[in-house]
C-alpha cells in the first residue's frame, strides 16, 4: 500500500464524517454523534499513516535520511499537514469540552481544503529538494507554523461562531463584519469553482491556479462578464447579509456558550501565537540567516508573516483593555486569520502574479 | 484630587504608557507594510507603474508612482517615517513596562497573608465542603495534596481551626516582561547590523584568490584575509538538471599561509573573522575555456590508468598505444537529438562533454563525445578508457558575503523571547488557601484560589482535591 491509498481513504473519510456531523447536527441522535467521531477518528489515523508513508518514500527517493525528508516541503504536502493539525485540535477540543457541534464546522474545512487538492490539480509529485531546502530549521520551520496556523483556523471558526451568536440586529458593526466575510469567502469559493469547470474541464491547462484564478468570472476580458460577476457578488452578499439571522438561530443550536467560544479562540491564539512566533518567525529567520546570510529582509513572505504577528499581538493586548472583549476582539480574531490565509496563499497567488519575479 | 488638570506631559506620558497606543503603532506598522509588500522596494519605476496600472488602471498609475514614491513608499522600510514608527514602538514598549514593573514586582514580592472566609469567598475559585470528622483529622490530608500540587504551604491556627495557604509561579508575572525586553534586544541587534556590518559577494572562480569583495558594482571592501576557491562542484539528482547540492572548497589564507580550508554548502557557510561566506549561485566564467583544465584518467585496454591535465586544443596519447587525442570542442549541458544534431542546452555545467578527434599513427581515426556523467561514453570502440573527471577552472562560485556583528545579540533576544512566551503562556501564578472550620463534630473545608492563567487547569486540580475528600467521607459511613 503507498502513501496515496491512505490519503484517499482520508479524504472520504472527512467528507462522510463531515455529512454525519451535519446529521447530528439536525437531529441530535447520540448514535450518529459516536459515529461521525469514530469515522474522524479513522481517517485521522489513516492520514496519519499516509503522512508517515510518504515521508519514508521520500527519504528513499532523495537518500537523505528521515530527519530531512519530512513530507512538508511544497504546496500539496503543506496543505495536507495542515488538515491534519486541524483534525487533531478539532478532535481535542471535542474531547475537552464534550461537544460535537464543532465538527459540523471543522469537517467541512478539512473536506473542502483536501478536495481543493484534488480538483486544482496542485502538484502531489514528490519533488526532489533543491539545496536551500535541506535544513533542520526548516523542517520545524514549516511544522511549527502549519501547527499555529491550525490553532488559528480553529480561533477564526469560534471568533465567527462567536460574532454570529451575538450580533442580532443587522445595523450592527459586527453584523456587517461576519455576514461581509462570510459574503467574500463564500463568492470566492464559488468563483473559484467556476474558474474549475470553466478551465480545468473545458480548457485543461497544466497550471491552473496562478494563470487562471478569477479569469473566468471577475477577471474576464468580457466587460459583460465582469459585470453579471460583480452583479452576483453584491446580490450574494445582501442576501447573506438579509438572511443573516438564519445561521445565527443554526448557532444556536450547536448548545455552546459565547463564554466558552471566546474561551477556545482565547486559548487557540494562545497556543498558535507562541508556536507561531517560535517556529514561524525565528526558526525562519535562523534558517534564511543560514542559507542566505540575512535574517530578515522584508520579502513579502516575510513582512506577511510579521503582519499577522501583530494582528495576533493586537488581539493579546486587546483583550487586557477595558471595552474591547467581546465582539471586537472577535472580530480581530477573525482578521487575524485572512492574515494567514494571505500570508500563506495570498503571497504566493496574488502578489506573484503583479510581481515580475513570481512568474518563476 | 481626581479632578486635577492633567497637564500637557501627563497626556503624553500617558499616551506614551498605554498599550492602546501600542494597538495603534500595530495597525499602522502592518498597515504600511502592506503597501509596501505590493510595491517592488528599491524596484524599477517602469515595474512598479505596472503594478499599480494593473491594480488602478493605466491613467492613475503614474499619478499613484508620483505619491508613493514621494511619500517613500518605493523603500518605504528604509524611510523615515517608517523608522519613526520603529522607535515609536520601542518607546512605548520601554515606558509601557517600566511602568508597570514596580506594581508587578511588588505582587512578586508580597508575601501571603492569611484571609478569612469573607475575603476568601471573594477570590475567583471558590469550593466548600462538610466533611465528618475533626479538623486535626484532617490537617495532613490538604497538606499531602497541596504538597502533590507543588505547592508548600505555610499554616495558621486561627479562632475555630486551621488554615493552609501557598503560591506557586510567582515569577511567572515576568514571563510578559521578558518578552517585551527581547523584543527590543532584536531591535538593538538588528541596529548593530546595519549600522557596523555590511553584505557584499564574491564571484570566485575555481583556482583564484581574491583579497575584497563587492559591496556593490563600484564599491569594493578589503576583506584583510585572502580566500581561495580551491574547486566547485554541482551535484546533481541522478542524470538530471534538478541540483542536489553545490559545494565550494575554500581556503583562507593570512600573509600567504593556509589558515583554514572548509567545504561550504547552501545552509552551511564559513565564518572567519566574523565574516561569513555563503554558497549562493554559481556560474561559468566567460570565455572560460582557455584557462580551463580537463582533468581524464586514460588506458589502454591493458595498463592502468594515467592522470592526464589538459587543455582546450591539447593532444594526448593514450599509453601503451599509438592513438593520440585532441581535445577541439567543449560544451557544458551538451545534448543530442534523435537525429545526431547536437547543442548546449545551458550555460552552466549541467551535463558536460568533450569532442574528441582520434588518430593512430597521426591518421585520422574518428571523433567522439565524452560525456562527464556517462561512463558509457568513456570506453572507446577498441577498448581504451578516456575517463572524463572535470573540467576544473571554468566555473565560479557566487558567494554571499556578511558581516555581522549584531547577530549574536538578535539570536539572544531570539533565545529570550521563546523563554518569556514559553513562561507567559504557559506558566502560571496560582495562589490558594485552604482554611478548615470545626462545626460540631464535623469540618467545613472552605477552599478559595486565584490563578493569573489558565484558571480552569488550576480548578480542575482543586475539584480533584475535593471530590477525593467527600469519596473518602462517603467511604466513612
Ligand atoms: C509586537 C510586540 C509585542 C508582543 C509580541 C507582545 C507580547 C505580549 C504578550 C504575549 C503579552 C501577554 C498577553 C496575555 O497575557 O494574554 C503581553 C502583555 C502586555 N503587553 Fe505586550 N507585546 C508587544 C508589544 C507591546 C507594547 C509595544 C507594549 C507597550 C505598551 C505592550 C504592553 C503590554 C502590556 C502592558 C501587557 C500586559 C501585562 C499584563 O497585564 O499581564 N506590549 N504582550
Amino acid at each position: 500500500m503507498n502513501s496515496a491509498v491512505f490519503f484517499g481513504l482520508s479524504t472520504m473519510a472527512y467528507i462522510f464524517a463531515m455529512i454525519l456531523y451535519i446529521t447530528y447536527l439536525a437531529f441530535r441522535k447520540q448514535e450518529v454523534g459516536i459515529l461521525a467521531t469514530t469515522i474522524t477518528i479513522a481517517g485521522f489515523i489513516s492520514q496519519t499513516s499516509a503522512i508517515f508513508l510518504r515521508w519514508g518514500e521520500f527519504a528513499d527517493l532523495s537518500g537523505m535520511g528521515i530527519l530531512k525528508s519530512a513530507p512538508l516541503t511544497n504546496l500539496y504536502e503543506s496543505l495536507v499537514f495542515f488538515v491534519w493539525c486541524l483534525i487533531l485540535g478539532y478532535l481535542i477540543i471535542e474531547f475537552k469540552f464534550k461537544n460535537r457541534s464543532f465538527g459540523a464546522f471543522v469537517t467541512p474545512i478539512a473536506s473542502l481544503m483536501l478536495a481543493f487538492i484534488d480538483l486544482t490539480g496542485v502538484s502531489k509529485e514528490i519533488q526532489p529538494l533543491v539545496p536551500a531546502l535541506k535544513s533542520n530549521w526548516l523542517l520545524a520551520h514549516v511544522t511549527m507554523s502549519f501547527f499555529a496556523y491550525a490553532t488559528f483556523a480553529l480561533s477564526c471558526s469560534t471568533g465567527l461562531m462567536y460574532l454570529i451568536l451575538t450580533s442580532k440586529k443587522r445595523n450592527e458593526g459586527s453584523y456587517f463584519f461576519w455576514t461581509i466575510t462570510f459574503g467574500i469567502s463564500f463568492v470566492v469559493l464559488v468563483a473559484m469553482g467556476i474558474d474549475l469547470l470553466a478551465f480545468k474541464v473545458a480548457v485543461k491547462p497544466d497550471v491552473f491556479i496562478q494563470s487562471y484564478l478569477f479569469k473566468a468570472s471577475f477577471l474576464n476580458p468580457s466587460t459583460t462578464i465582469k459585470i453579471i460577476s460583480w452583479v452576483m457578488a453584491f446580490t450574494t452578499g445582501i442576501l447573506i447579509w438579509r438572511y443573516g439571522l438564519l445561521l445565527n438561530s443554526i448557532v444556536r443550536k450547536f448548545n455552546v456558550t459565547v463564554e466558552m467560544l471566546d474561551e477556545i479562540t482565547y486559548k487557540s491564539i494562545a497556543i498558535g501565537f507562541p508556536v507561531f512566533t517560535l517556529g514561524g518567525l525565528i526558526f525562519g529567520a535562523i534558517w534564511a540567516d543560514q542559507a542566505w546570510g540575512v535574517y530578515w529582509s522584508w520579502d513579502p513572505k516575510e513582512t506577511w508573516s510579521l503582519i499577522t504577528w501583530f494582528i495576533y499581538a493586537f488581539y493579546l493586548h486587546g483583550r487586557l483593555l477595558k471595552g474591547w472583549r467581546g465582539k471586537k476582539i472577535a472580530i480581530v480574531a477573525v482578521v487575524g486569520f485572512v492574515a494567514v490565509m494571505f500570508t500563506y496563499l495570498g503571497v504566493n497567488l496574488l502578489l506573484s502574479g503583479l510581481h515580475a519575479y513570481g512568474s518563476g | 484630587m481626581e479632578h486635577e488638570k492633567k497637564t500637557i506631559v501627563d497626556k503624553i506620558w500617558d499616551l506614551c504608557v498605554s498599550i492602546k497606543f501600542a494597538i495603534v503603532l500595530f495597525v499602522l506598522i502592518s498597515v504600511t507594510s502592506i503597501v509596501g509588500t505590493v510595491l517592488e522596494q528599491k524596484g524599477e519605476p517602469s515595474d512598479n507603474i505596472q503594478i499599480l496600472s494593473k491594480l488602478f488602471g493605466e491613467s492613475l498609475a503614474p499619478h499613484l508612482y508620483a505619491v508613493s514614491e514621494k511619500l517613500g513608499f518605493t523603500d518605504m522600510y528604509h524611510s523615515w517615517w517608517f523608522t519613526a514608527f520603529l522607535m515609536l514602538f520601542s518607546l512605548n514598549l520601554v515606558l509601557c513596562s517600566l511602568d508597570r514593573l514596580p506594581k508587578i514586582w511588588r505582587l512578586i514580592k508580597e508575601p501571603m497573608k492569611p484571609m478569612n472566609v469573607e475575603q476568601l469567598r471573594k477570590l475567583s475559585i471558590q469550593r466548600e465542603i462538610t466533611i465528618k470528622g475533626k479538623p486535626d483529622t484532617l490537617k495532613n490530608e490538604i497538606k499531602g495534596f497541596l504538597k502533590l500540587m507543588h505547592l508548600n504551604c505555610a499554616e495558621t491556627v486561627g479562632d475555630n481551626g486551621y488554615q493552609f495557604y501557598s503560591q506557586k509561579g510567582r515569577y511567572s508575572r515576568l514571563g510578559v516582561y521578558i518578552t517585551h525586553l527581547s523584543i527590543l534586544i532584536i531591535l538593538v541587534g538588528a541596529i548593530i547590523g546595519v549600522r557596523f556590518g555590511f553584505k557584499g559577494y564574491l564571484n570566485l572562480p575555481e583556482g583564484e584568490t581574491s583579497s575584497m569583495v563587492f559591496k556593490s558594482e563600484e564599491q569594493e571592501f578589503p576583506l584583510g584575509f585572502d580566500i581561495r576557491c580551491e574547486t566547485f562542484q554541482v551535484d546533481f539528482y541522478g542524470n538530471s538538471d534538478m541540483p542536489q547540492e553545490y559545494r565550494s572548497w575554500l581556503t583562507i589564507l593570512k600573509d600567504g599561509k593556509e589558515v583554514l580550508k572548509k567545504s561550504i554548502t547552501v545552509n552551511d557557510p564559513l565564518t572567519f573573522n566574523g565574516i561569513t561566506f555563503y554558497q549562493s549561485s554559481y556560474g561559468m566564467i566567460p570565455n572560460g575555456l582557455e584557462r580551463g583544465v580537463f582533468l581524464f584518467n586514460v588506458a589502454s585496454a591493458q595498463s592502468e590508468k594515467t592522470v592526464l591535465n589538459l587543455r582546450y586544443g591539447d593532444t594526448f596519447q593514450i599509453p601503451n598505444t599509438s592513438i593520440t587525442g585532441k581535445i577541439i570542442n567543449f560544451s557544458p549541458a551538451f545534448k543530442m537529438d534523435e537525429h545526431g544534431h547536437t547543442s548546449t542546452y545551458a550555460n552552466q555545467m549541467n551535463n558536460p562533454a568533450v569532442l574528441i578527434d582520434f588518430s593512430e599513427d597521426g591518421k585520422y581515426k574518428f571523433s567522439g563525445w565524452i560525456l562527464k556523467r556517462y561512463p558509457g561514453t568513456w570506453i572507446l570502440p577498441e577498448g581504451q578508457r578516456v575517463e572524463f573527471n572535470d573540467y576544473w577552472g571554468v566555473e565560479f562560485t557566487g558567494l554571499q558575503v556578511r558581516k555581522d556583528p549584531g547577530r549574536w545579540v538578535v539570536y539572544i533576544g531570539f533565545f529570550l523571547i521563546a523563554i518569556g512566551l514559553f513562561i507567559a503562556f504557559f506558566t502560571s501564578h496560582r495562589k490558594i488557601w485552604v482554611t478548615l472550620v470545626e462545626e460540631k463534630n464535623n469540618t467545613r473545608v472552605i477552599v478559595g484560589a486565584t490563578a493569573n492563567k489558565n484558571k480552569s487547569v488550576f480548578e480542575r486540580k482543586i475539584d480533584k482535591m475535593i471530590s477525593f475528600l467527600s469519596k473518602k467521607q462517603e467511604g466513612g459511613k
